[in-house]
């Protein structure tokens, strides 16, 4: 990277930092149940707030907005199409399929065991979705996206379907809709395998990037591409379901957060990853707070937060003249 | 030494390669000539691993490519491909960078710094290096994957058509580039080229491949002879000899 570029993404860097830190004060300020900053420490109460709901429900949103961002990243990256994320190409929807399955044979299961199966059936199912992605001609890259929605449609509705015949519909809605509002301590732990994921992403940044120029340049480079693929499919899934499990899905992070560091930055991981971590967390713990205050005391779920501001983010995104810097 | 020994590839029911054998020795530039079809890119690709040996053994320096570890081949032999579609947003000097990759695994020392901004300064690109290639002119784009090969400081060189897309003017600063390297650097540059005349006036050998065969194989002067050209390209065509340099009229 040139010194002017470090320079500007040090300064992007600072800006970043300092939002996603006054968002996360704000977060543990903002909730209906009273906790005076000013008692915090005379008033067991408040503490007890502060510890075992606020301050899980903001970590929560900053690792699940993180490792949606980096997960619609790397699902870019394998796919070569800058337009698909997991939530709309069928990783979500296979998570929720697993989630499902297990609640209806083994309704006792633990949290981490239907983490398990998420992933599992997450990593099935964007196995397929990239299969059949790298045989849609490059010349044609709406193709891609477009079948990820068939696709993830398709897996969907048959998730629907089974919810309804095992009435369990309303259940369904838990995952299919992000909400953080059940996040309690002791009940968003697992999210720190996210932030698990996040971090080996970072470690093999040059190589995702590598990964990004296509399978001959990979390979021309010394890179074990099959062995990368698979990484790359791994660390989407794992943290797709842990966010489908524990909060449920959150829409379009992972589609316009990548999309707009790229614009802004570039495609260079190595520099621009941590940007994108800490963007997709900023946005999401951004909506969160939105959720909890438009119509105070109630609340609206994270999820349909997202889908209109990252909705009206991706056309903006889709209408806006491509730059070229 | 790259070492070709009866290398034969079959894509389904159809031949692409029959029973190839060919030795290229160390330096110099070698051209692989033929129309459309005849297996030029697939024997390429073949000798840099990207797919699979299905007969016959391929060695560079001794390595066989099909059991010797991918990043051991990184450090023996870069190759260029044609990927049309350019889908990442990178610098110049980032993309020249990845040249490293094979060496330092991602981690850059200074002397890597150094041979990013030598190879930077051989294409003519040290005023594009902080340049994003989407913005770049198909010319300056293709000069940036050639310098990212150069930078992986190979001493095999292997380029499919690298002078696609590219105009009178860099086609002929791209070979005189990789002559250049050639001869100062000692590299081994293998290249699938189309037009016959930049093979003519810059390789030290031709072979050329028709139908999935070698059916012709020699020094420029000797190779494009009307006979040869014939048999290879199957038309008539006159050559004259300019500057001690065979130009073949293939476009009357």
């Amino acid at each position: 990277m040139s010194i002017a570029a470090a320079k500007q993404s040090s300064k992007t860097g600072w800006i970043a930092g300092l939002t996603l830190a006054v968002l996360f004060v704000f977060s543990l300020c903002v909730g209906v149940g009273d906790m005076p900053v000013t008692l915090l420490f005379s008033d067991g109460q408040a503490l007890e707030l502060l510890l075992v709901s606020r301050l899980p429900r903001t970590l929560a949103a900053i690792l699940v907005g993180a490792g949606l961002a980096i997960a619609g990243l790397i699902m870019q990256t394998l796919a070569r199409n800058r337009y698909v994320e997991p939530a709309t190409a069928g990783t979500a929807q296979s998570a929720e399929l697993g989630i499902l399955l297990v609640t209806l044979f083994f309704p006792a299961a633990s949290l981490l065991f239907k983490s398990l199966a998420a992933s599992a059936a997450a990593l099935l199912g964007t196995s397929l979705f990239l299969m059949t992605a790298h045989r849609l001609p490059p010349t044609q890259p709406f193709l891609v996206p477009l079948f990820g929605l068939v696709y993830g449609g398709v897996i969907g509705a048959a998730v629907t379907f089974l919810a309804w015949e095992a009435d369990l519909l309303q259940y369904l809605s838990v995952w299919t809709n992000g909400d953080f509002s059940g996040v309690l301590r002791g009940r968003y732990e697992l999210l720190w395998l996210g932030a698990l994921m996040v971090v080996i992403a970072w470690i093999v940044a040059d190589r995702l990037t590598i990964m990004a120029l296509g399978r001959d340049a990979s390979i021309g480079l010394g890179l074990d591409y099959a062995r990368m693929l698979q990484l790359g499919l791994t660390i989407v899934s794992v943290i797709s379901a842990l966010s489908v499990v524990v909060v449920g899905m959150i829409p379009f992070v992972g589609l316009v957060v990548p999309n707009i560091v790229s614009r802004l930055m570039g495609d260079n991981m190595r520099g621009t990853l941590p940007f994108v971590a800490a963007s997709g967390a900023i946005l999401v713990l951004g909506c969160d707070i939105l959720g909890r205050l438009i119509r105070y005391p109630y609340e609206i779920p994270v999820g349909t937060m997202m889908g209109c501001v990252g909705g009206l983010i991706f056309l903006w995104l889709l209408f806006r003249r491509p730059s070229h810097v | 030494m790259i070492r070709i020994e009866n290398v034969s590839l079959r894509h389904g029911k159809t031949q692409i390669l029959h029973d190839i054998s060919l030795t290229i020795a160390k330096g110099g530039i070698t051209a692989l000539v033929g129309p459309n079809g005849a297996g030029k890119s697939s024997l390429l690709s073949l000798i840099a691993r990207l797919q699979p040996l299905q007969a016959g053994r391929i060695t560079v320096d001794g390595f066989h490519v099909d059991a010797t570890p991918n990043r051991d081949l990184a450090r023996i032999l870069a190759i260029l491909r044609q990927d049309s579609i350019f889908t990442s947003r990178l610098r110049v000097r980032e993309l020249v960078s990845f040249g490293r990759f094979p060496h330092g695994r991602g981690r850059l020392t200074p002397a890597d710094y150094a041979i990013i901004d030598q190879s930077l300064q051989q294409f003519d690109l040290t005023d594009l290096a902080d340049r994003f290639i989407e913005t770049l002119s198909g010319g300056q784009r293709q000069r940036a994957l050639v310098a990212m090969a150069f930078a992986q400081e190979t001493d095999y060189l292997l380029l499919d058509e690298p002078l696609n897309n590219l105009d009178m003017y860099f086609a002929r600063e791209l070979m005189r580039s990789l002559r250049r390297i050639a001869d100062e650097n000692g590299k081994t540059i293998v290249i699938v080229l189309h037009d016959i005349n930049q093979a003519g006036a810059h390789a030290d050998r031709i072979v050329a491949l028709k139908s999935g065969r070698i059916v012709a194989d020699g020094a420029p002067c000797d190779l494009l002879t009307p006979k040869t050209l014939q048999a290879i390209f199957g038309f008539e065509m006159r050559v004259e000899t300019v500057d001690d340099t065979p130009v073949v009229l293939h476009f009357r």
